[in-house]
């Protein structure tokens, strides 16, 4: 694939937000906040960082990318058909009867996805497994990528992966919290806190990397330093905006579980076009 | 067909072994055949038999600690890239405690995981009921997917290890403690979704799984001094089951009982409920724990209290042929 330019990738994350918000508002349910504050990861992702080839998903030397926060995977299925892996116009059958595009990632429907996801928490293990394997198969040129919700590290399950991770030494793990404060119940930190999360992640034996998860050169960069630590798995906290990039979606959790109505998507469509993230200043 | 089983299964010198070691023996075995096939343990490798694997192939071989969520979905995680996991804990932590996990990352995902519950059923003996898991079966039977298998002995379970390492289905082994009769020999039989007929006969179908089968066994022998012609089916996969043996079977005989060490709510009994419900209805009583939970004690002595020894068998089946 041809490698896009940092402006090309800006915009494309752009396009990539206003396909999310027809997908949804045409399914009429699903998640609008965490797929646009992903945009920009998903889109560096599928455009920059992983070694995949659309036309051939089940290529034996590709990148593992596994969404653990199934309920993002809008952003992902946009990725992948502006990456390639399917022709844009499926995307409009999201959540519909007979869909490859079930409401939370489902693998044997759907090439391209490595995993089934949804139920939280068993994203970050599975990651584990897929890195033992390689390292078993002595398969040292493979990354396994994994995204995170911040929420979902409320379940056990995740620190159970983390301290084996770290255990092992997995180095070719390479996770991205999705850290946009926001979970169905309210703000992370009244619902159940997670901070100080860099600290609790470096205590459990991780090299933990904090960037601006909206900032596409961040995110490559990162992503670049991660894979060039050997010693520890790697954590990148991105932190984000939820609803980046539509004004009344931006910080609100109550946009977490909702999609938009054919109003609220005509101009959030609007403001993806016309501003393209300019109004992030009206809230600093 | 001739099934090669132990010429005096009554007489007191039977060979016993715990089935965990016919699975130690079955997974070493399995690892030689094949590198893919690799091991992942919840800090319980010498008790779940793994042990011999984890030293033979150390570095096919994961320590998981104490965290059986995590145990699964890291085996599902390394089934994705073509390994053969077989994950081991208590079979009341594992599918105990991670049913979600099993259910979406190995079931609804079709990955090959094998999921080992060792120490199931009263046969956990002392540990009392926290320990002693019967609800597995039921767990892992109403999974779309998932393969359930309850070998009857260490033998068994050695074959049946050796054929869910060759088999692409997620699928449960489950596993006893203390030493159980061996009635097979190794030219016996065993394949995944077959039922075997262990005796003939014309009065009432037997259908025993796991450690139960060798209680059949007595039973049968007893009561055909009793002037009642017992025909036991040995059951180890409960799921596929093997409705035609079954069905056969209950067409001849116009009676079941089941016999298993777990629940009989979803357990083996309940499957057979559900086949000979809808396809051969005949009068059905299904031995087994009725909706309570076990306690410590001697397996024996549990068994008793239970209602799950030779003797139960036979008053289950006298009554059954007065009425």
């Amino acid at each position: 694939m041809k490698k896009l330019s940092l402006e090309e990738l800006e915009k494309k994350a752009y396009d990539i937000r206003m396909d999310i918000i027809k997908m949804l508002e045409h399914a009429k349910s699903g998640h609008s906040a965490g797929p646009l504050g992903l945009a920009d990861i998903f889109t560096a992702l599928y455009f920059d960082i992983l070694k995949h080839d659309p036309k051939k998903p089940e290529w034996d030397q590709r990148d593992l990318l596994l969404l653990s926060n199934g309920h993002c995977v809008p952003v992902q299925y946009a990725s992948m058909a502006h990456a390639g892996y399917f022709d844009k116009k499926e995307l409009m059958t999201l959540r519909q009867f007979g869909s490859r595009l079930q409401g939370h990632p489902e693998r044997s429907k759907l090439p391209g996805l490595e995993t089934t996801s949804g139920p939280l928490g068993s994203g970050l293990s599975q990651a584990a497994g897929m890195a033992l394997a390689l390292r078993m198969n002595k398969d040292h040129h493979r990354w396994v990528y994994v995204v995170l919700g911040d929420g979902e590290q409320n379940e056990g399950n995740i620190w159970e992966a983390a301290m084996l991770a770290s255990k092992y030494k997995l180095n070719n793990i390479i996770a991205i919290t999705d850290r946009n404060n926001i979970q169905i119940d309210g703000p992370t930190e009244s619902v159940m806190p997670l901070e100080d999360l860099k600290e609790k992640w470096e205590a459990f034996g991780w090299y933990v990397i904090d960037i601006d998860g909206n900032n596409m050169e961040a995110i490559i960069d990162a992503c670049a330093m991660g894979r060039a630590i050997v010693e520890k798995p790697v954590m990148i906290i991105a932190h984000t905006i939820p609803g980046k990039g539509v004004d009344f979606m931006e910080y609100d959790f109550h946009w977490h579980g909702a999609p938009p109505n054919v109003e609220q998507a005509k101009l959030a469509l609007h403001e993806l076009r016309t501003l393209q993230g300019k109004i992030r200043g009206e809230h600093e | 067909m001739n099934l090669y089983l132990v010429d005096d299964i009554l007489g007191k010198d039977i060979a016993k072994e715990p089935i965990r070691k016919g699975f130690g023996r079955g997974l070493l075995e399995a690892g030689m055949r094949n590198e893919n096939v690799v091991a992942a343990c919840a800090d319980l490798t010498d008790s779940t038999q793994m042990s011999l694997f984890a030293k033979e192939f150390p570095e096919r071989f994961i320590e998981i600690g104490v965290a059986e969520q995590n145990l699964v979905t890291v085996g599902s995680g390394m089934a994705a890239l073509g390994k053969i996991p077989f994950v081991s804990s208590y079979a009341a932590f594992s599918p105990g405690r991670n049913w979600e996990q099993i259910r979406t990352t190995i079931c609804l995902n079709d990955r090959p995981v094998k999921i080992v519950g060792s120490h199931a059923g009263l046969y956990t003996g002392k540990d009392g009921a926290t320990h002693q898991m019967l609800e597995d079966i039921a767990l892992m039977r109403v999974l779309p997917n998932m393969v359930v298998v309850v070998p009857g002995g260490g033998p068994e379970a050695e074959k049946a290890t050796l054929a869910l390492a060759e088999d692409k289905r997620p699928s449960y082994l489950r596993l006893a403690r203390e030493p159980t009769p061996i009635l097979t020999t190794d030219q016996t039989p065993f394949e995944i979704g077959k039922a075997y007929v262990y005796a003939e006969g014309h009065d009432i179908t037997v259908i025993s799984t796991g450690t139960m089968t060798y209680q059949a066994m007595v039973a049968a022998e007893k009561l055909f001094k009793d002037g009642i012609d017992v025909e036991v089916i040995h059951c180890p996969t409960i799921k596929p089951l093997d409705a035609a043996t079954i069905l056969k079977s209950a067409q001849k005989t116009g009676r079941v009982i089941t016999v298993e060490e777990a629940q009989i709510n979803g357990g083996l009994g309940g499957a057979v409920a559900e086949l000979l419900s809808e396809e051969h209805p005949v009068p059905l009583r299904r031995m087994g724990v009725r909706d309570r939970f076990g306690e410590s004690g001697d397996p024996d002595e549990l068994l008793a209290h239970f209602g799950l020894t030779a003797k139960h068998i036979m008053m289950t089946a006298h009554d059954m042929m007065d009425k």
